[in-house]
């Protein structure tokens, strides 16, 4: 597990030798990776976990009664009561997915198709991804319902008097919003947008895709009705995403996909389905991506959340405070580390947000340059795009000096 | 001196030749960079099936801006048919710069436009 040791900055993590992709080789350029928030680079406990059950515990899961079946079972259920133990969730409510955009589509498919229809709301907020953003415009339109947005403010952050304003209206069934914007970096208060609207009778949906990687979340704590994160962005491997959802809700809904492994029984004509969570899980799962992500969660379990977290803000804080160096820079977002993740998006007077990342890459230094898939965002924010640095367990104030050094090397090439 | 952002490609792209509005104008697209949501218009005035005048609009990155501007200088003067068969060679050779694939549609918006406005043709450039 994660060789924790204290290095210069006080509580700063340094596991950085866990991560092989650091240790590439003379021959390839160093690497300064800066763009965790797209997703996270693999500890070699997640690579060889996955490799260990390839090699030694391949089977598919729940159909066969031999041995190593057994063991492709507990395997796969094992990973599920790790992840869910991570997220203080109940590995009965806990569905693999293959990302969060499909767990989010789960929710909008199942459960919106049944409960959303003409004159009803859905709302959502300004600063979402286009995950949580398309598949409920799709559903609004289809069932005849309006989608309506919370506003940003000029900080980067939402209004729980719009939210209160927005649910005494009477007509909204569901409410969607990120934990953390991948593009603002702000935190929002989910427990209390959470509670606020299951007090007006409806249901949240949750984005977590960039907060379960770097906060500790709790989702019974949250309160929130379905919340939805992947695997890649938290040292696991892609191909893999998770849906908590309250049992009420996952009970009472229709499948989402149909076919092997979420049924009880089939006849010709009529089926029923099997128990939670397999209801929601068609088709051979991703099995060893579950493993490998049950390890990832095992690997930040063991460094603390509480310590990735002060790791990352004291990171952010840094990132913030040399960023400002920079003439006609400008970071969008909540303005303090406390009020953010680990990320910051920025404009620089003069400089497209894409030749600013692929100056950065002569020095090694990987940012991402874009809309982020939050195009309405952009719009609210004023800008076609911005550059986006975001950290993980592995950066080190280092990587910042390197992004500050491309940055102001950058400036230069165009003269300003 | 970087190799792509060479001096002309930076004086192109801070000041832009044939870049704002055009009115009255005969043809006129705008296209997007899925990419990045770039935005880039053209407006064009057509006199014996030429093209007498031609500007730009929209936002985007050195690449793209400096790609407009230089391919404007070209286009004025030329027939909708010769403008039909540009392809992506046409404008990667006039731009003279190591386009890197991820880049390609950057350099390639303002021939989309161009295009898409005399031809009615919107795809990208080959």
């Amino acid at each position: 597990m994660p060789s924790v040791a204290e290095n210069s900055a006080a509580g700063a993590l340094d596991v950085r030798a866990d991560f092989p992709i650091f240790s590439r080789g003379p021959s390839e350029r160093p690497l300064v990776y800066l763009d965790s928030g797209a997703t996270s680079q693999k500890p070699a406990a997640v690579i060889d976990a996955q490799a260990e059950h390839l090699r030694r515990h391949n089977a598919n899961v729940h159909r066969g009664v031999y041995a190593l079946a057994q063991e492709a079972d507990a395997a796969y259920d094992g990973a599920r009561t790790r992840v869910a133990s991570f997220t203080g969730a109940d590995p009965r409510t806990t569905i693999f997915t293959k990302n969060a955009t499909e767990a989010i589509n789960l929710v909008a498919y199942a459960w919106g198709r049944a409960n959303v229809g003409p004159g009803d709301a859905v709302l959502i907020t300004q600063m979402e991804h286009h995950a949580n953003l398309v598949p409920w415009q799709v559903l609004c339109r289809e069932r005849g319902a309006s989608l309506r947005y919370l506003e940003v403010d000029a900080r980067g952050e939402l209004s729980l008097a719009a939210l209160d304003a927005e649910l005494e209206r009477g007509d909204v069934r569901l409410v969607a919003f990120a934990h953390v914007s991948n593009v603002l970096g702000t935190i929002n208060p989910v427990a209390e947008i959470a509670a606020r609207v299951r007090s007006a009778g409806a249901v949240s949906l949750i984005d977590g895709a960039q907060a379960v990687p770097q906060l500790p979340v709790d989702v019974q704590r949250i309160g929130a009705d379905f919340y939805a994160w992947t695997g890649h962005k938290a040292l696991g491997p892609t191909g893999i995403g998770v849906l908590h959802g309250r049992a009420e809700l996952l009970e009472r809904m229709e499948p989402f996909l149909t076919g092997g492994d979420m049924i009880a029984s089939v006849d010709f004509l009529e089926t029923t389905w099997n128990e939670l969570p397999y209801k929601f899980e068609a088709g051979t799962p991703p099995i060893a991506e579950a493993v490998g992500l049950g390890t990832a969660v095992e690997y930040l379990g063991a460094l603390g959340m509480e310590r990735v977290r002060a790791h990352e803000r004291s990171l952010t804080a840094y990132m913030l405070e040399r960023l400002a160096e920079i003439p006609g820079l400008r970071v969008v977002g909540p303005p303090e580390a406390d009020a953010r993740g680990g990320l910051a998006s920025f404009t620089i007077e003069g400089m497209h947000p894409h030749d600013i990342a692929e100056l950065a890459d002569r020095a090694g230094v990987c940012i991402r340059a874009g809309h982020h898939c939050a195009q309405p965002l952009m719009r609210c924010l004023g800008v076609g795009a911005t550059a986006r640095a975001s950290v993980g367990v592995y950066n080190d104030r280092s990587d910042i000096d390197a992004l500050v050094d491309a940055l102001q090397a950058g400036r230069e090439v165009f003269g300003l | 001196m970087d190799d792509l952002y060479r001096d002309y490609i930076l004086d192109h792209y801070k000041r832009p030749r044939n870049f704002g509005e055009l009115e009255p104008h005969d043809l006129e697209a705008l296209e997007h960079n899925p990419l990045c949501g770039d935005e880039l218009g053209v407006h064009i005035r057509v006199s014996d099936d030429r093209i007498e005048e031609i500007r730009f609009h929209g936002h985007g990155c050195a690449i793209s801006q400096a790609s407009a501007s230089i391919a404007s200088e070209e286009l004025k003067g030329m027939t909708l048919q010769e403008v039909g068969e540009l392809d992506a060679d046409w404008m990667i050779d006039l731009l003279g710069i190591p386009v890197s694939a991820t880049r390609r549609k950057c350099a390639l918006l303002n021939l989309k436009v161009v295009r898409g406005a005399v031809t009615g043709d919107h795809d990208w450039p080959t």
